[in-house]
C-alpha cells in the first residue's frame, strides 16, 4: 500500500522513484539549513558551510570507500579502526622513529590498502560473510593499535603541524583545510570511478545480482576483493587527514565512525541491499550528519548525546522508506 | 584395536562439541601450568573463593548475552545493539533506584526498578525484531540504528553522567551469594535450563532450526516465522537487559557511554566458537555457553600470565579468523585436498 503511495507520489513529482531518497535527504538538508539560519545568528555564512566538509573530512573519505563496498552488496565494520591504526602507526613513526611524513603517509595508505585487501581475499576466496569478517579485522586493527602504544601520541612534529595548519583561502573569511581539499578530490575521483569505468559498472552489476554478474562475465572475483582494498585505503587516507586533524595517535580515535559511515551512506540513498546508490548522495549524507551537529551545537541547550539519538531516528526513517521503494509485493503476503 | 580406538576418537571429535570444550580445556590447562593455584577453591565466609568462581562469575553477563544471541543467529539475524541495550537497561535501573548516598533508600521499590530495567530491554528487543520480521529490514541495520541511537538514550537517562548506585540490597544481583555461590550463576543457569527445555522438550528448537535453514519453505510448513523472529529478537533484548542488570549492580555503578560496550562482538564470538552456523539453521546451546566461558578464561588467562592485556583484542580477532575459515566450506574443501594429496592412493583405503 504504502509502498505504491511513494511511488505515485514520486511519479507525480516527476521524479524516478529512486531518485527518492536522495531527494528526501536534500531537501531535508536545506530544510534544517533554512531552519538553523532563522534560529540562530551567524549561522547563515559561508564559513559554517565550510567548517561542514572541514570537520567532517575524515568521514567523507570513509563513507566514499563504504559507498562502493554497500553497492557491491558487502559491509565494511573495520574503518573506524584502520583509521585508529593509521594515526597510530603514523604517530609512533614521526615521533619515536623520526621517520618523515613523505615516507610514512605512503606506507600507512599502502598499510591501510593491504588490510583490505586481506579482508576481500578472506571474503572472495573463502565465501565468508563480510560482516564478520570485517568485524575480525576491526577487533584486529584495534587491537594492533594498543600494541604499539595505550597512550594517545602527540605529533610535535613541524611537517604535521604546517600542513595541519595549511589553509587554502577562499575569498575573504572564508577557507578551507588541506583535509576538506584532499577529501573534494577522493569524492571527484570517486564519482567518477563510479560511473565512468569498467570497475564501477562491475560494482554496480555485482550488488544488483552477483549471479547474473558471473554470468555475464564480469571479474567478480576482483572486483569484490578490489572493493575492499578501496575501503581499506579510503580509511587509511581518512586516517591521515584525522591524523591532520587531530595532531595524535590513539587507539581510541574513531571509535564508532563505521557506524556513522554507514548512516551517511544510507541516509544518502544508497540501498543497503547493494547495486543502487551514487557515491554524490553520499556527501549529502555526510554533510546532514554535519549539519545536525552544528544545529545542536548552536543550540547550546541540547546535549550531545542528542545527535546519536537524531542521527538513529533519521537512519530509521530512511531504512523505512528503503524498504518501502523496494518492496515489490505488499509486506502481508 | 587401535583401528577402533582411532575410529572412536575420529567419531568424537565429529561432534559438534568436541572442538569447544577441547578449547576449553586446554585454555584451563594452560592457566593451571601458569599458575598453580588456578584450580585450588577454598570456603571462606560462607562461600567458594577461587579463579574458577571468578571466572564464572564474570562470565554470567556474557552468557546470558550470548544465550539471546544463539536464538537470533538461529533465524538467520544478528542483533548489535545488544551492547546498547545492556546501557540502556543499566541505565533505567539506576535511575529508579535513585543515587541517594545512603545505602537503604531508592527512589522506587527495588522489584519496580528491575521489572522497568527488564520491561524496557523487552521493548528494545521487540523493535529489533518488528524492524527484521516486520518490515523486512536486514538484521545487521534494522540492529545498527538501535545501536547508534540506544548509547544516546542511555545518555538521555543518565543524563550523560555515570549514576553510582548506593542501595544496598541491589548487590546483591551481581556481586551476591547464594549457597556459597555467586548469585549472577543462578540466574544464567536459570535462563538456560529454561531455555534448553524449551527447546529440546517443545518443538521450539525444531521451528527454529527451520526458519534459519529456510524461512519461506518453514512459512509454507505452517511455521510462523514471523512471530518466531519477533520473539527471538525480543528474548535476545531481555537477555541483554539482565545481563545489564548484573553488570551495573557488579560494577554498582550505570555508565551509558561505556557499559556493554563491544558485548556484542564478544557474544557473536561466543555464539560462533560454540558451533552455531553464521548463516543460521544449525545452533548449540550449551556450545554458546562454553563459547562465552572460553572467551572469559581466555581473558582471565591474559591477565594471569602478565601478557599486556591490549593483547586480548588481537587474540580475539585471530580466534574469529580461524573459527571463521574452519566453519567455510571452501577453507574445509581446499584444506582437505592439500591433507590428501602427499598421501598415496592405496593407503586411503
Amino acid at each position: 500500500m504504502s509502498a505504491t503511495v511513494a511511488k505515485t507520489v514520486a511519479a507525480r513529482l516527476g521524479l524516478n522513484p529512486k531518485y527518492l531518497p536522495l531527494a528526501a535527504t536534500i531537501s531535508l538538508f536545506v530544510a534544517m539549513a533554512i531552519v538553523g539560519s532563522v534560529l540562530y545568528p551567524g549561522f547563515f555564512s559561508a564559513q559554517v558551510f565550510l567548517n561542514l566538509l572541514i570537520d567532517n573530512a575524515f568521514l567523507i573519505i570513509v563513507a566514499v570507500g563504504m559507498t562502493f563496498v554497500i553497492l557491491s552488496g558487502g559491509i565494511d565494520l573495520s574503518v573506524g579502526s584502520v583509521i585508529a591504526l593509521t594515526t597510530m602507526v603514523s604517530a609512533a613513526l614521526v615521533e619515536h622513529r623520526g621517520w618523515s611524513p613523505a615516507v610514512v603517509i605512503p606506507l600507512v595508505l599502502f598499510m591501510g590498502a593491504a588490510f583490505g585487501a586481506f579482508m576481500g581475499f578472506l571474503i572472495e576466496r573463502f565465501r565468508l560473510q563480510p560482516f564478520i569478517v570485517t568485524l575480525a579485522g576491526m577487533f584486529l586493527a584495534r587491537g594492533l593499535c594498543y600494541l604499539i602504544s595505550v597512550d594517545s601520541i602527540s605529533i610535535a612534529s613541524d611537517s604535521y603541524s604546517t600542513l595541519a595548519q595549511w589553509r587554502l583561502p577562499l575569498w575573504e573569511g572564508a577557507s578551507l583545510s588541506l583535509g576538506a581539499l584532499i577529501a573534494i578530490v577522493v569524492l571527484l575521483a570517486a564519482v567518477f570511478i563510479a560511473h565512468h569505468t569498467p570497475f564501477g559498472r562491475a560494482v554496480y552489476a555485482v550488488g544488483g545480482n552477483e549471479q547474473s554478474a558471473v554470468l555475464m562475465g564480469l571479474p567478480v572475483r576482483a572486483t569484490l576483493v578490489g572493493v575492499y582494498t578501496l575501503s581499506g585505503f579510503c580509511s587509511a587516507l581518512a586516517g591521515v587527514v584525522f591524523t591532520f586533524y587531530m595532531l595524535s595517535g590513539y587507539g581510541l580515535h574513531a571509535v564508532g565512525m563505521e557506524l556513522d559511515a554507514i548512516a551517511a551512506v544510507v541516509i544518502g540513498g544508497t540501498l543497503l541491499t547493494g547495486g543502487v546508490g551514487y557515491v554524490a548522495g553520499t556527501l549529502v549524507g555526510v554533510l546532514m550528519l554535519g549539519i545536525i551537529q552544528t544545529l545542536i551545537s548552536f543550540d547550546g541547550s541540547l546535549s550531545s548525546w542528542w545527535t546519536r539519538i537524531v542521527v538513529g531516528a533519521l537512519l530509521f526513517v530512511f531504512c523505512l522508506l528503503q524498504r518501502l521503494l523496494t518492496s515489490r509485493r505488499p509486506p502481508s503476503s | 584395536m587401535s583401528d577402533t580406538f582411532f575410529s572412536r576418537m575420529t567419531e568424537l571429535l565429529r561432534h559438534r562439541l568436541a572442538w569447544p570444550l577441547l578449547t576449553l580445556f586446554l585454555l584451563l590447562a594452560v592457566n593451571t601450568a601458569f599458575n598453580a593455584s588456578f584450580l585450588h577453591m577454598e570456603w571462606r565466609d560462607g562461600h567458594l573463593y577461587g579463579s574458577l568462581i571468578d571466572i564464572l562469575n564474570r562470565a554470567a553477563p556474557l552468557v546470558l548475552v550470548s544465550l539471546g544471541m544463539t536464538l537470533v543467529i538461529a533465524t538467520r539475524g544478528i542483533d548489535i545493539s545488544v551492547g546498547a541495550v545492556v546501557a540502556i537497561a543499566a541505565a533505567v535501573a539506576a535511575w529508579m533506584i535513585g543515587g541517594s548516598v545512603s545505602g537503604s533508600v531508592s527512589r522506587f521499590p527495588m522489584p519496580l526498578a528491575i521489572l522497568a530495567a527488564l520491561g524496557v530491554a523487552l521493548v528494545c528487543g521487540l523493535w529489533n525484531g518488528l524492524l527484521v520480521a516486520r518490515i523486512g529490514m536486514q538484521p545487521i541495520i534494522a540492529t545498527l540504528i538501535l545501536m547508534v541511537a540506544g548509547r544516546g538514550i542511555a545518555q538521555l537517562i543518565t543524563d550523560g553522567q555515570i549514576i553510582t548506585i548506593y542501595y544496598t540490597p541491589f548487590f546483591f544481583l551481581g556481586g551476591g551469594y547464594l549457597l556459597g555461590l555467586p548469585f549472577s550463576l543462578f540466574i544464567a543457569a536459570a535462563v538456560f535450563a529454561a531455555l534448553y527445555l524449551a527447546v529440546t522438550r517443545t518443538a521450539l528448537g525444531l521451528f527454529i532450526q527451520a526458519v534459519g535453514i529456510n524461512p519461506t519453505a518453514a512459512r509454507v510448513a505452517g511455521v510462523q516465522a514471523r512471530r518466531l523472529v519477533i520473539a527471538a529478537y525480543a528474548f535476545c533484548g531481555l537477555c541483554a537487559g539482565m545481563a545489564g542488570l548484573l553488570i551495573s549492580s557488579n560494577v554498582k555503578s550505570a555508565d551509558g557511554n561505556n557499559a556493554g560496550q563491544l558485548l556484542e562482538l564478544d557474544a557473536i564470538l561466543a555464539v560462533t566458537l560454540g558451533g552455531t552456523a553464521l548463516t543460521g539453521g544449525r545452533f548449540s546451546l550449551v556450545g554458546s555457553v562454553i563459547g562465552a566461558l572460553i572467551i572469559q578464561t581466555l581473558t582471565y588467562a591474559i591477565y594471569s600470565l602478565g601478557v599486556p592485556p591490549e593483547i586480548n583484542l588481537v587474540v580475539k580477532a585471530l580466534v574469529v579468523f580461524v573459527v571463521m575459515l574452519l566453519q567455510s566450506p571452501e577453507f574445509r574443501a581446499e584444506i582437505g585436498v592439500l591433507l590428501r594429496r602427499p598421501a598415496p592412493r592405496g593407503s586411503a583405503r
